[in-house]
């Protein structure tokens, strides 16, 4: 190749991960073995709703290689599960205990945990363990009245409210008023590997261990720590490879409490791995929210106000996201358009179904899919096409930085940069809009239902507060660099590599990642919200900016040279010009043992904002109520890519996950609360038939202004805008505009649509 | 509980000398009897084909067989493709065309891959993505491992 040695940002090389993952060396959860280890299996309610009045675990006890058997009262001393995000204090008396007590709120909620010799014993043992549990009648939908939490508490726990400018003046004032409601299914992320976690009390050491994090393993190591009365010094979380994370996986569930207190307890090393039925009731589900929106709009189609009210089904309780996901609904929803007025008022409601968390794009797959329907809607009132009504309210590339005068996630919402109208031109020039649209005039004469859609969207990425990094160069010439972000697939072990090994002047595979170690680093706050490549990312830049400038000042030294004339080229520091003697970095390593190291920070306040176009076009087949998507389309401004082929592949697999949310995944249940989502037969995920050949454009026109890189964040624009995108595109495939007012768009509802004339 | 039988499972060439139950999963026998834990345990029915291996040269659900049935077959899991160092055309594929991101239903396309164009080596495209919606990714959708599979297909059929 003939790029420069030294040249490794905005490179697609090839990932340090992949060898071990390729050759069956990986190490997930479910390969973490302890001698001696018992086998813990949980006994799950198989009630929505009910009254819990007994339970009789005295056949299970009588099997043999059963150990023991722990309900409520073993567990009663644990608080429930805290918080990590948005913990609104009302909402605490709603967070879910590790075990069931009084009463049972979704089926699939831990009652009762078995210990065995093996995971096979366990299981006979779990369903031996007999519940006595009175029915009550369950609250499935977050539209209906809130029904009782329990004797003093409603399930309604809160309603946030986010606004700015005068709302009811802007109504009053507006040519026309587009009303439409809007809900997006109940879905998540569902990562190939289930969970699970393995306790292991290190008695040489004092030291409880929690093998199996993911994530957010700092935080998690000082969460749970608390619970269980431990200090940060003798519990230490290790994360291994990861199968996926998608939002969640990795935080912090009734299971990992448990594992860590049994092992503590009962001084055995406890293993716990979930199964995929445990897995699609118990895991977090995501998304299901209903939306009344109404907009306010002159002659031109201009917004001049949007009000939202709308409903956030969170299951049974308030997880560790709390209001994380609603609130960033409401928060993100105004999106890439200037919008002068805005309210959304949203319900935290709870249902008797698996509880709520984020998943890839929390909040903005949902208020995305709304305001893009919003779009359409005001297109089709005032008469203009759907990329015109775009254009007349896009904010200008003039008017960045751009304060949104909402805030969320702690920070204030600040637009840092952006040409939205530009990257619009281009992702329509690389979909061939012009073509395209005659190309589906043409078809639809000839009795076709085809058509084209587009959705744009603002995302979030980089959220602070802060990462710190530590690099160290080895006697051996390798480099070690340890962060607390955490890996779950994503590749940073390649792209913190590749920012040191540019910074620092090294080969990027002489650069050891080390990630998810709680006893490697102090603090660390581990891989979501888009954040590692922005956070750890400047935090690498800076500790190799630092690492370098003292390897060149002690090399100085011993080279008789100015530090000034000194540089780093492929681990060899060489004086400018190339003449003279120079010197291996490894040799410099053993001349000044244990000196190379260096630390630094990024401090970070506000987060940075990529956008994104999409495009699809798809077919609708009204028989069998199919949608073939014939072209798709993704342009998305991340501002620099460290790795194109990485950044591809983040857009790639959020497109899967995002179609799957729009056309197949949805969880159901009956009316008694009965999940009927419980197998990957009745779970739809996308194979490789369903998730077409996609075109993905990366663009670096609006680099952050908040980091010296430019970076933002890569990894949920594949995601964000896909129901809306493809809502837009069977809507003019069936020529109604605002015929798709719910996502997943199944067949059957496809059907149901098509019929009704 | 049942009695466990004796059998012997072979493993990429090597004989495992194992007592299971006849209820134990073919997958569960690999991983923790044999500890090749490179074939990984996705859903337990026979759907993800995260747990897919080649028994007597066809792909096979390993959660869906048991123990017992294996043996006296051959068994290949992904811990035996790599010759040494040097990587089977199709992880070396999956390498160069950003065919993986967390790993974990690696193994089992892998294995699916390797069987079925070991059978089949002039697959059509169509036919190869029939086989390859077989088994479920949640990472890359799909794309980059439909590019690595074709890719290794051509460096396996020179």
């Amino acid at each position: 190749m003939a790029e420069p040695k030294n040249k490794f940002i905005g490179r697609s090389v090839p990932r340090l991960e992949d060898r071990p993952l390729l050759t069956g060396r990986g190490r997930f959860a479910a390969d973490v073995n302890f001698p001696g280890q018992w086998a813990m299996r949980v006994v799950r309610s198989p009630v929505a709703h009910g009254r819990l009045r007994g339970i009789d675990a005295a056949a299970a006890l009588a099997m043999d290689g059963v150990h023991a058997v722990w309900t409520f009262a073993d567990v009663a001393h644990l608080p429930p599960i805290p918080f990590r995000l948005t913990g609104l204090v009302e909402l605490e008396p709603y967070r879910q205990h590790v075990l069931a007590s009084e009463y049972v709120r979704y089926v699939g909620e831990p009652v009762a945990v078995v210990f065995a010799a093996d995971a096979y014993i366990a299981e006979d043992a779990a369903e031996a363990v007999e519940l006595d549990i009175e029915p009550l009648k369950p609250v499935m939908k977050a539209t209906d009245e809130p029904g009782p939490f329990d004797e003093s508490k409603r399930t309604e726990p809160s309603v946030i409210v986010k606004s700015y400018g005068d709302v009811e003046a802007a109504f009053r004032q507006a040519d026309s008023i587009v009303t439409l409601e809007l809900a997006v299914g109940r879905h998540s992320g569902v990562p190939l590997e289930t969970r699970g976690a393995i306790g292991f009390y290190n008695e040489a050491l004092g030291r409880l261990e929690m093998h199996g994090a993911a994530k957010v393993p700092h935080w998690n190591r000082d969460t749970i720590g608390r619970m269980l009365g431990r200090t940060r010094d003798d519990f230490q979380l290790f994360e291994g490879h990861v199968g996926g994370g998608f939002g969640i996986r990795g935080e912090i569930y009734p299971e990992d409490v448990i594992v860590c207190a049994a092992a503590l307890h009962f001084k055995k090393p406890i293993k716990w791995i979930e199964d995929r039925r445990e897995h699609l009731i118990a895991a977090n589900h995501s998304r299901q929210q209903t939306h009344r929106i109404r907009a306010a709009i002159d002659r031109k189609g201009r917004i001049l106000a949007i009000d939202d009210e709308f409903f956030h089904d969170n299951g049974a309780y308030m997880r560790t996201h709390a209001a994380t996901v609603p609130d960033l609904a409401a928060a993100m929803l105004p999106g890439p358009y200037r919008v002068p007025a805005y309210r959304a008022t949203g319900h935290i409601r709870l249902t008797n179904k698996t509880p709520c968390g984020t998943y890839r794009a929390p909040g903005r797959y949902e208020s995305t899919f709304v305001r893009e329907r919003l779009i359409d809607a005001i297109a089709a009132n005032v008469g203009v096409n759907k990329v015109e009504i775009r254009k007349r309210n896009l904010l200008p590339q003039s008017a960045m930085p751009y304060a949104l005068n909402l805030d969320t996630l702690g920070t204030h919402i600040v637009y840092d940069s952006g040409d939205y109208a530009l990257l619009l031109d281009k992702a329509l020039e690389r979909a061939g809009w012009a073509k395209l649209q005659k190309e589906i005039a043409k078809r639809r004469a000839n009795g076709e239902k085809v058509g084209a859609g587009v959705a744009m969207f603002v995302e979030k990425s980089g959220l602070g507060p802060f990462d710190d990094v530590r690099l160290e160069i080895k006697a051996d010439g390798g480099i070690e660099l340890v962060t607390g972000a955490a890996s779950v697939g994503q590749g940073i072990e390649t792209a913190m590599a590749q920012i040191c090994a540019e910074t620092l002047g090294v080969d990027y595979a002489t650069i050891n990642v080390v990630h998810g170690q709680t006893d490697r680093i102090g603090r660390g706050l581990g891989a979501f919200a888009s954040r590692v490549t922005v956070m750890t990312g400047e935090a690498t830049r800076r500790a190799s900016e630092r690492l370098r400038s003292k390897a060149l000042t002690l090399a100085a030294e011993l080279m008789q040279a100015d530090p000034e004339q000194l540089d780093i080229v492929d681990g060899e520091i060489v004086r400018e010009g190339g003449a003279g003697p120079s010197m291996k970095l490894s040799d410099l390593a053993k001349a000044k043992p244990g000196e190379l190291i260096a630390e630094d920070s990024f401090e970070s306040k506000h987060m940075v904002y990529p956008y994104g176009v999409h495009v699809a076009a798809v077919r609708v087949d009204a028989e069998t109520g199919a949608v073939a998507i014939e072209k798709y389309v993704m342009a998305y401004d991340v501002g620099r890519a460290v790795n194109p082929t990485l950044v591809e592949g983040q857009i790639a697999g959020g497109l899967a996950q995002g179609i799957g949310g729009a056309l197949y995944e949805e969880f159901l249940y009956d009316e008694g609360g009965e999940p009927l989502s419980v197998t990957f037969a009745d779970y739809l995920m996308p194979t490789a038939r369903e998730v077409p050949p996609s075109s993905i454009l990366i663009t670096e026109d609006a680099p952050s202004p908040l980091n010296p890189l430019g970076l933002k964040g890569a990894g949920e624009g594949g995601t964000n805008p896909v129901g809306a995108a493809i809502a837009s595109a069977i809507d003019d495939a069936l020529q109604r505009p605002g015929a798709i007012v719910s996502l997943p768009v199944t067949p059957q509802r496809l059907r149901a649509i098509c019929a009704k004339t | 509980m049942s009695e466990k039988a004796a059998i012997t499972l072979t493993i990429n060439g090597k004989d495992y000398a194992i007592a299971v139950e006849p209820r134990r999963t073919l997958a569960d026998a690999i991983r923790e009897d044999c500890g090749q834990t490179g074939t990984h345990i996705g859903c337990e029915h026979g759907v993800c084909g995260a747990c897919t291996v080649i028994v007597d040269d066809a792909p096979v659900r390993s959660c869906l067989m048991f123990a017992v049935q294996a043996a006296g077959k051959k068994i290949r899991t992904v811990e035996g493709l790599a010759s040494g160092d040097t990587l089977h055309p199709m992880q070396q594929a999956f390498m160069d065309n950003h065919g993986l991101q967390c790993g974990f239903c690696t193994p089992g396309f892998l294995m699916l891959a390797v069987g079925v164009l070991e059978r089949e080596p002039d697959i059509s495209d169509e036919d190869l993505i029939d086989v390859l919606s077989s088994n479920l990714c949640r990472c890359t959708g799909y794309q980059n491992i439909i590019k690595s599979v074709r890719a290794a297909a051509a460096e396996m059929r020179k």
